[in-house]
């Protein structure tokens, strides 16, 4: 939700900034022209156009949003109104490796917590915050689809099955 | 009851998700029997099958095909929903990883029996990535050896699929909820009617199919209507993925004709639970539905039992606990999570999803008060049915029946400001604010 935190991209007064004007890349594109043809309606490409432009910007940003919605002639808050109903589309920019720690039902019964306030304590970070040096956030996740595995952590993209408080130091060691 | 291996057939195999193991188990004979057929008649046998939707509802499948109009004005879309959000539950994970061309063949032969669009839409959940990974590969094979794209083995008919992938949003499971998301706006379900059936995507008729059942279409075909009714009893036909997770000593799917007893799954499938603890609760059918207690659980595991039974078998997410859970702590994380996935169009929702978990977490902390278990089930009778779409009456499941059925422990909670004593902490209460 925007509001007025200093810490928002969103809060008025950085609404956009002309001088960081974005584009996509020609790969991502060529791929952004393909997602089109793919649809009936170009509004019905907003959702891949943002997964798209997360994946180029890693976040997305209030120039990603103006892009985005010129290339689809969406208006910026119409974009900004679907980037904020979904979690995956990250509002401000996230660390190189973003932890999503499932804590849900049965994650929590298998110790999920206890890797989550672990994970916040050692990274030195609050709950949905970036670690000062960039490379982690720490997000606590619904449920993930995964629950024989309990608990999970996401790691960007991947999935982390059965962990727990060593394994999780364990893994953090070889995200570098 | 001994479990089968139907839908998990390929599954074992090495390379399961390839096209040449799905072919060399007699993959896409079905598609080309059905596409044979008139597309009426396919949604006859389908229908004959009795095959309920597995996504939740166990809406009549065939039914379903049935209302779609013909000669609507514009054109029909098929839409498979595997947004498995459902806390529980991770079957159509299992399928999608492990046999996406069975899934494939199903929307083949449903988007035929129903005259869809040439173009019909996998909806994926956006943190199952590789699944998408795994079925964009599928279908690349798919496409190549003509069983997608124009004129489909020779029949004429034109069939493409393609991935999209939702955002984080457990709304987009509903199916207008989803219709909206591949539409590209904010996932708010819709009012009904119009149903999809009549007008759906894009103003179309639309069917809106689990992976699962898309999954039962091929082997109906193949097999024959009274083959899948073999399984299970009138009415509740089919094999069927049960999902087992929580305290559990071998938690996994499970595939079993429908119907297998709740107890028999537990306790001689999946081990009991560990530790030499006592059960004390199970949730039968993802986070939605209301619980039972350890008595209540020799029952079959199929839609109408359930449904009689007081709870449903839903998306059959099967959690289970045991007595170190402290109940008011389970459901609290479940209200946790029905507020943050409320959408917010609808007050009774948006605003008593909040306030229950708030009532949850204050009775949690010992701060209770007397009558905060009416209060919950007050709120519950002013949020059930009163909601735009099912998340409001998933929400109530869990609150409700914990309160009837474990009011003591609630009570407990108020009087002696403290858990049962046999039960653990499984998270910091003295958290920072906004942690948990």
């Amino acid at each position: 939700m925007a509001d007025l935190h200093p810490d928002n991209p969103y809060a008025p007064d950085r609404f956009p900034d002309p001088s960081k004007r974005v584009a996509f890349p020609p790969q991502a594109k060529e791929k952004f022209d393909w997602i089109l043809t793919r649809y009936p309606t170009k509004e019905a490409a907003l959702l891949p156009t943002l997964h798209l432009a997360q994946e180029v910007w890693g976040w997305i940003s209030p120039e990603v949003v103006r892009y985005v919605g010129s290339l689809l002639d969406l208006s910026p808050a119409t974009v900004f109104g679907v980037v904020s109903f979904y979690n995956m589309y990250n509002q401000k920019p996230v660390g190189k490796f973003h932890l999503q720690v499932c804590t849900n039902l049965s994650c929590m019964v298998n110790r999920a917590y206890d890797i989550y306030d672990h994970l916040c304590e050692k990274l030195r970070v609050n709950p949905g915050q970036t670690s000062p040096d960039g490379m982690y956030t720490v997000t606590e996740v619904e449920c993930l689809g995964s629950c024989d595995t309990a608990p999970v952590v996401q790691v960007n993209n991947d999935y982390h099955e059965n962990m727990d408080v060593q394994k999780m130091d364990r893994l953090l060691g070889q995200l570098k | 009851m001994q479990p089968i291996k139907v839908l998990t057939a390929n599954m074992d195999k090495p390379n399961s998700a390839s096209i040449d193991v799905y072919l060399d188990a007699g993959g896409y004979q079905a598609a080309q029997t059905a596409l044979k057929m008139q597309p009426d008649a396919v949604t006859q046998l389908v229908k004959d099958s009795e095959l309920r939707g597995r996504g939740g509802a166990g809406f009549p499948t065939g039914g379903k095909w049935g209302f779609v109009p013909k000669n609507a004005p514009k054109p029909t879309y098929l839409l498979c929903n595997a947004d498995e959000s459902e806390p529980g539950t991770f079957k159509d994970r299992v399928i999608i990883e492990k046999d996406p061309h069975l899934m494939i063949e199903g929307m083949i032969i449903t988007g035929y029996a129903i005259g869809s669009n040439p173009m019909s839409y996998i909806y994926i959940r956006g943190e199952f990535y590789y699944g998408a990974t795994v079925l964009e590969k599928a279908l690349g094979e798919a496409r190549q050896r003509g069983y997608l794209g124009k004129n489909i083995f020779g029949s004429g008919f034109d069939f493409d699929i393609t991935v999209a992938r939702g955002a984080g949003a457990y709304i987009c499971g509903e199916e207008t909820g989803l219709i909206e998301s591949i539409e590209g706006h904010r996932g708010q379900p819709r009012v009904k009617p119009p149903f999809p059936a009549v007008i759906g995507a894009f103003g179309g008729p639309t069917v809106v199919q689990n992976v699962e059942t898309l999954a039962c279409v091929p082997l109906i075909v193949k097999n024959g209507a009274e083959w899948f009714k073999s399984f299970g009893s009138p009415k509740n036909t089919g094999p069927k993925l049960y999902c087992v997770s929580g305290t559990v000593k071998k938690p996994g799917v499970y595939e079993f004709p429908m119907g297998i007893s709740l107890k028999e799954l537990v306790y001689e499938h999946c081990g009991g639970v560990p530790d030499g603890r006592k059960l004390k609760a199970v949730i039968p059918g993802g986070a939605s539905a209301p619980m039972l207690t350890a008595d209540e659980i020799d029952i079959p595991l199929n839609f109408d039992a359930l449904m009689k039974a007081g709870s449903m078998l839903g998306s059959a997410g099967i959690i289970v606990l045991d007595d170190s859970v402290c109940i008011v702590d389970a459901v609290w994380r479940l209200a946790k999570f029905f507020a943050h996935e409320s959408c917010g169009q609808c007050t009774p929702c948006r605003e008593g999803c909040n306030w229950m978990e708030s009532i949850l977490d204050r009775i949690e902390r010992g701060e209770g008060r007397k009558q905060d278990a009416d209060l919950l089930l007050d709120m519950a009778d002013n949020i059930g049915g009163k909601s735009l779409c099912a998340l409001g009456d998933a929400a109530i499941g869990p609150v409700i029946s914990s309160v009837k059925k474990f009011r003591s422990e609630y009570m407990h909670h108020v009087e002696h400001k403290s858990c049962l004593p046999e039960t653990r902490r499984y998270r910091r209460l003295d958290a920072p604010v906004g942690a948990h």
